[in-house]
């Protein structure tokens, strides 16, 4: 009787866990072939420039926007918080550890992996429906360096330096809500801006960065690579590559942060 | 030497993906410099025959040979070295359309052979005028064409680094007759004028007898009959007659 139960339910889980597995195999297959990729030559040097443009360049503006925002409500509600312990000192220190350690690179890597994650996908998808990425392998050319090189690798280098941007513009985000809104001295906050700065906080936020950075790239190229079945395909990978790179953001952001911060 | 080896020989070639069974033991060969189609209707595995021999799909077993050569289940290094003889005109023209219709051309040219973009530009040219475009084209955007103008292009791209084998994986559907026609002469001059050995999958049976040297009939996964343009129609094979003069009764069931 209870073998039966155990067998059925046994049946009801496999199909997902074989898909499941299968899927995961598959993904670590594309992670083995795209890191040797990386690794060897030829590197298409003009591509990967574009993509830097591409991802780096013409996402600054959203960027921007949301580091300067993270950084001003920071502000705000750190001295809402903190109003009877002496705020003044707290808020400058708050804004420093918050956007530097976690909001520019987790904001930053959403927004990206929200701008350009569906891009990559939607254009790979396209390609790969259309038979372009066949076209590729008749005309000699491997289409992991042609496509997948030059995305990833300009993932991992730009995304880092957006980061960088983005700490400075939610900082200063921080600093014109405490002067111009609740009126703090501005040489104080400045100075204990720059007195609490460590560079463990900006080292944090590159590492994230670069691993935001490849997570995107290759959840774009994934789901964009192994689409079929024409617009809907191209469609669900968008989707797809969006839903799982920012989910993988936000887990890669809690262990790296634990790995670094709890001792 | 060479000429002893069939351009492509394939045998006892099997594919399936999952439960369905697509290539079930696929006999084929080409000579050197012929022009063979394959003929077949729609799902019964003549691209993935095509994509087979061409490595894009690894198959479960059997045996191709390329002048004499084994490209399945030999290291990738060697396969590749075969793959590199061949040239494609995808069904859909499949051009990059984030490059413009002469870097399409070129695209073999300056990736592989390295040429200088502006040498790479005029040879581009040149080839687009062997399949009767103008060089105004050459700017465009590879969207910016009718389909008959995308289908030139593609096999201005396929021809430009001399292949010693073309695939064309229906050439002329989604064509007016007439550009049909076109596209047909085109392939025949084109084949001729670089001495290559071509495969076409088709189910357009007035282009197939126009470039076939020998056609071939493909249904389930397996090769029915073959023979040449005269012979097919005399033969009095019911899957050759039921293809040819197109009635839905007869020995080919359409899968509902």
């Amino acid at each position: 009787m209870l073998k039966k139960y155990v067998e059925n339910f046994l049946r009801a889980l496999g199909r997902p866990l074989i898909a499941f597995i299968s899927r995961l195999g598959e993904l670590s297959i594309f992670i083995a072939r795209a890191i040797f990729n990386c690794l060897t030559p030829p590197i298409y040097l003009k591509l990967l420039f574009r993509q830097m443009v591409d991802i780096g360049f013409y996402s600054l503006p959203v960027v921007a926007l949301t580091t300067v925002f993270a950084g001003m409500v920071i502000a705000l509600q750190t001295n809402a918080g903190f109003s009877s312990y002496g705020a003044e000192s707290a808020v400058a220190t708050v804004v420093l550890i918050a956007v530097t350690r976690e909001l520019a690179p987790v904001f930053s890597g959403l927004m990206v992996a929200g701008r350009i994650g569906a891009a990559m996908a939607a254009e790979i998808g396209t390609m790969r429906v259309t038979e372009q990425i066949d076209a590729l392998s008749t005309l000699s050319t491997n289409p992991f360096k042609y496509l997948v090189t030059p995305r990833l690798l300009a993932g991992i280098i730009v995304l880092p330096l957006l980061v960088l941007i983005g700490d400075v513009i939610g900082i200063f985000g921080g600093y014109t809500v405490a002067i111009y809104q609740l009126q703090y001295n501005p040489a104080n906050y400045i100075n204990t801006t720059i007195n609490e700065l460590q560079s463990i906080d900006i080292v944090t936020g590159l590492i994230k960065g670069a691993v935001f950075g490849f997570i995107i790239a290759l959840m774009g190229c994934y789901n964009g690579y192994k689409s079929k079945g024409g617009a809907q395909g191209v469609g669900s990978a968008t989707t797809n590559a969006v839903v799982s790179s920012s989910i993988l953001i936000l887990i890669c952001n809690y262990i790296i942060t634990g790995m670094i911060f709890t001792k | 030497m060479e000429k002893k080896f069939p351009k492509i020989a394939v045998k006892n070639l099997h594919k399936a993906f999952g439960n369905k069974v697509v290539l079930d033991g696929v006999d084929l060969e080409i000579n050197q410099g012929e022009s063979l189609v394959v003929i077949g209707g729609s799902g019964t595995g003549k691209s993935v025959l095509i994509k087979c021999i061409q490595g894009l799909i690894v198959p479960d077993f059997g045996s191709i040979k390329i002048d004499g050569k084994e490209s399945v289940g030999v290291p990738r290094k060697d396969a590749e070295k075969l793959y590199a003889k061949m040239g494609m005109l995808f069904q859909g023209g499949a051009l990059f359309d984030s490059l413009s219709v002469w870097e399409n051309v070129a695209f073999g040219l300056i990736e592989n052979e390295r040429m200088p973009k502006k040498r790479a530009k005029e040879q581009a040219v040149e080839y687009l005028h062997q399949v009767g475009l103008s060089s105004d084209v050459a700017d465009l955007s590879p969207s910016e064409l009718s389909g008959g103008m995308q289908k030139r292009v593609g096999l201005a791209r396929a021809i430009a680094t001399h292949p010693d084998i073309i695939f064309f994986d229906e050439p002329t559907t989604g064509l007016d007759p007439i550009m049909a026609d076109v596209i047909n002469d085109l392939i025949i001059d084109s084949v001729k004028r670089i001495g290559a050995s071509a495969l076409t999958i088709t189910h357009d049976m007035a282009s197939a007898r126009k470039i076939a040297d020998r056609i071939a009939m493909l249904y389930k996964g397996k090769i029915v009959w073959q023979g040449t343009v005269a012979e097919l129609d005399k033969t009095d094979n019911p899957f050759v007659r039921q293809f040819v003069e197109g009635r839905s009764q007869g020995p080919i069931k359409v899968e509902l």
